[in-house]
């Protein structure tokens, strides 16, 4: 099933550019928190308040992006952590098969549900402009929509793995060098 | 009854799930769904209990405790990908390794200094292991010696502040990082030592064990060794040290602390010349994973306690540990066994994450009771420290102990598993004096609090 593949190497990709996004949040994250320390310091120092709850805010949007956006990506490399004990003893299709049953039955009923509840929680932001409670804060629309988007590609790749694991199953011949990359 | 039932059956179902090898994260989670549909099926859960998710997801998000373990993974990754780690190692062997047992001694003391970078604990085992054991084996360290120390060395950093693994159980007990952080120095110090003097007394008695280097492999001019200690040795201490303080002086939260300490990381590399853009991408690129899998595991477990608590279980399992027989004494027993036990399965943070949340209140209940003269943080403070010590412990032990199957992989055909496991005996024994220590003196960790 050529075709099918072909689908799982698009979701692939796209992961792959949410987890090199996740990657330029982690440095700027860097940046603007020395940012704030500094600019707390040195406002203690001079007696001025120099720190903005925009820049505090925007830290942890961005630690937030990093774990909603890295979740596909981890996904995808398999870094997501295992108990191999046992794991590691089955042959490639014994793997295949846990892969494939905890794809079908964990890890998108999963997805599904975060979607499902936080739906009417995220439409509700966008009903009332929701923003921060701090002056000079954020929208907070924005950030607890990317709740739904980061459900949405870690389902969307576990999709993918799902194909991965039928062509290791199946023995889709073309697969093989698809699959191994 | 029913209920009681449930509860178990969703942590025996969780380890079923989990040992099937698919990931620990959407594992917890599914087995919270499954029983979701089961107890919601027998009426004995509530939907709409499921509505509190998106709440919760975002309580993790604007987490300011949470915040910080990008930056620190960030600042240990970038410590040891630009080989300062490395370098440590042999600038340590060439000041130490004159004296016999003195390569190990560097071993020990960089796995203390490296705290920062341990969040699982598979990297740090291997990444010493990987460096140092190669070296030891070469001049003549007995393999179960050098093993043992790599093995213990590489898992102390866990309890040695500013480790990612404390900020993470400051999050779940409920306490300040910095107070966890400033509890676990002396108990973490104080087995670095023991660690040192178990070697000391190995190289004056069984000199063979631990031979010194040859005069040609540490020769050196007094001058050149001088400058290369002041700069390999001091700048990457003084960063530590910096941050740590800050933190303890009360002058930075951890956060600020942390990215601070990665700025400060990034400059010590750039100074060495050892700051290229693959460094830097490969630092940023571990970050993000070691940073996702974490909260996704907290995610997962999020769920897990959601539908377990839903069902009850919280309850439960509070009144089951407060109404044991043998009060306190038998609860440490066996919140001790049952943690150890599980580390010999699990990594810290899903201990952490499924344990942590249902015994924390369990422990209040004892405080102020003649074995245990604290309450409320303090004591949570104390209990936290212990926790990380124990699993420590667990990870050493044979024949399951993690970070002996990594170092297992990373050490030569020539070493026996044997002699592994004969090696780590004697920090199994050192650990597990501290901790009966501090379960005795809970003084010495709470000293600074009072």
């Amino acid at each position: 099933m050529p075709f099918l593949l072909k689908v799982s190497g698009w979701i692939d990709r796209i992961s792959e550019a949410l987890g090199w996004f996740a990657i330029g949040c982690t440095l700027v994250m860097v940046a603007v928190g020395s940012y704030n320390a500094i600019v707390r310091y040195l406002g203690r120092y001079i007696g001025v308040n120099l720190s903005s709850n925009l820049y505090i805010e925007v830290q942890w949007y961005l630690f937030s992006l990093i774990f909603l956006l890295g979740a596909p990506y981890v996904l995808k490399h398999n870094q997501h952590v295992r108990v191999d004990i046992l794991y590691s003893r089955l042959s490639l299709k014994g793997q295949a098969w846990v892969n494939l049953f905890g794809g079908v039955l964990l890890l998108l009923p999963l997805c599904f549900v975060f979607l499902y509840y936080s739906f009417p929680a995220v439409v509700n932001s966008w009903q009332i402009w929701e923003q921060s409670s701090d002056p000079s804060g954020l929208p907070r629309y924005p950030i607890k929509t990317m709740i739904l988007v980061a459900f949405f590609f870690l389902g969307l790749q576990g999709v993918s793995e799902i194909i991965k694991q039928l062509a290791i199953l199946m023995d889709w011949e073309t697969t093989r060098s698809e699959v191994s990359q | 009854m029913i209920e009681e039932i449930l509860g178990l059956s969703m942590f025996v179902g969780a380890l079923v799930l989990i040992f099937t090898g698919y990931p620990v994260a959407f594992s917890l989670g599914g087995t919270g769904l499954i029983f979701a549909v089961i107890g919601g099926l027998m009426g004995h859960f509530d939907w709409i209990l499921f509505s509190a998710l998106p709440q919760r997801v975002f309580g993790i998000m604007g987490n300011f405790v949470l915040l910080a373990i990008p930056y620190f993974i960030l600042m240990g990754t970038l410590l040891q990908r630009s080989g300062l780690a490395e370098d440590l190692l042999e600038t340590f062997g060439i000041l130490f390794g004159r004296l016999r047992g003195g390569l190990a001694i560097g071993v020990i003391l960089v796995g203390t200094l490296l705290a920062a970078a341990t969040g699982v604990v598979g990297a740090t085992v291997v990444a010493m292991g990987m460096i140092s054991l190669p070296i030891m084996l070469r001049y003549g360290y007995s393999p179960s010696l050098a093993t043992g120390v790599v093995a213990a060395s590489g898992t102390l950093g866990q309890v040695i502040p500013p480790s990612v693994v404390l900020i993470v159980l400051g999050d779940q007990l409920g306490v300040s990082v910095g107070d966890l952080f400033l509890g676990s120095l002396l108990p973490g110090l104080a087995m670095a030592s023991f660690y040192l003097l178990y070697v000391i007394g190995v190289a004056i008695f069984q000199p063979k064990k631990a031979p010194a280097l040859p005069p040609e492999v540490t020769d050196m001019s007094k001058a050149a060794l001088a400058k290369r200690v002041f700069l390999v040795m001091l700048p990457p201490l003084l960063l530590i040290m910096i941050v740590l303080g800050s933190i303890f002086a009360g002058l930075a939260t951890p956060t600020e602390a942390g990215a601070m300490g990665v700025l400060g990381a990034l400059v010590l590399a750039a100074i060495n010349r050892r700051l290229n853009l693959s460094t830097l991408i490969s630092a940023l690129r571990s970050t993000v994973e070691l940073t996702t899998m974490v909260i996704v595991l907290l995610l997962g477990a999020t769920l897990f306690s959601l539908v377990f608590r839903g069902l009850g279980g919280d309850v439960l399992v509070e009144d089951a540990l407060t109404n044991l027989p043998g009060g306190i004494i038998t609860f440490l027993v066996m919140v001790n066994l049952l943690v150890f036990v599980l580390g010999f399965f699990l990594d810290y943070f899903e201990i952490v994450f499924i344990l942590v949340p249902l015994v924390a209140p369990a422990i209040l209940n004892f405080g102020g009771a003649d074995l245990l003269p604290m309450e409320g943080t303090t004591l949570l403070v104390w209990f936290g420290v212990m926790l990380g010590v124990n699993l420590q412990t667990s990870f050493l032990t044979p024949p399951f102990g993690f970070s002996l199957f990594y170092l297992r992989g990373v050490a030569p055909e020539s070493v026996k598993t044997t002699d592994i496991y004969r090696g780590v005996v004697p920090f199994i024994i050192i650990q597990l004096a501290a901790l009966i220590l501090m379960i005795r003196f809970p003084q010495l960790v709470t000293w600074v609090m009072s």
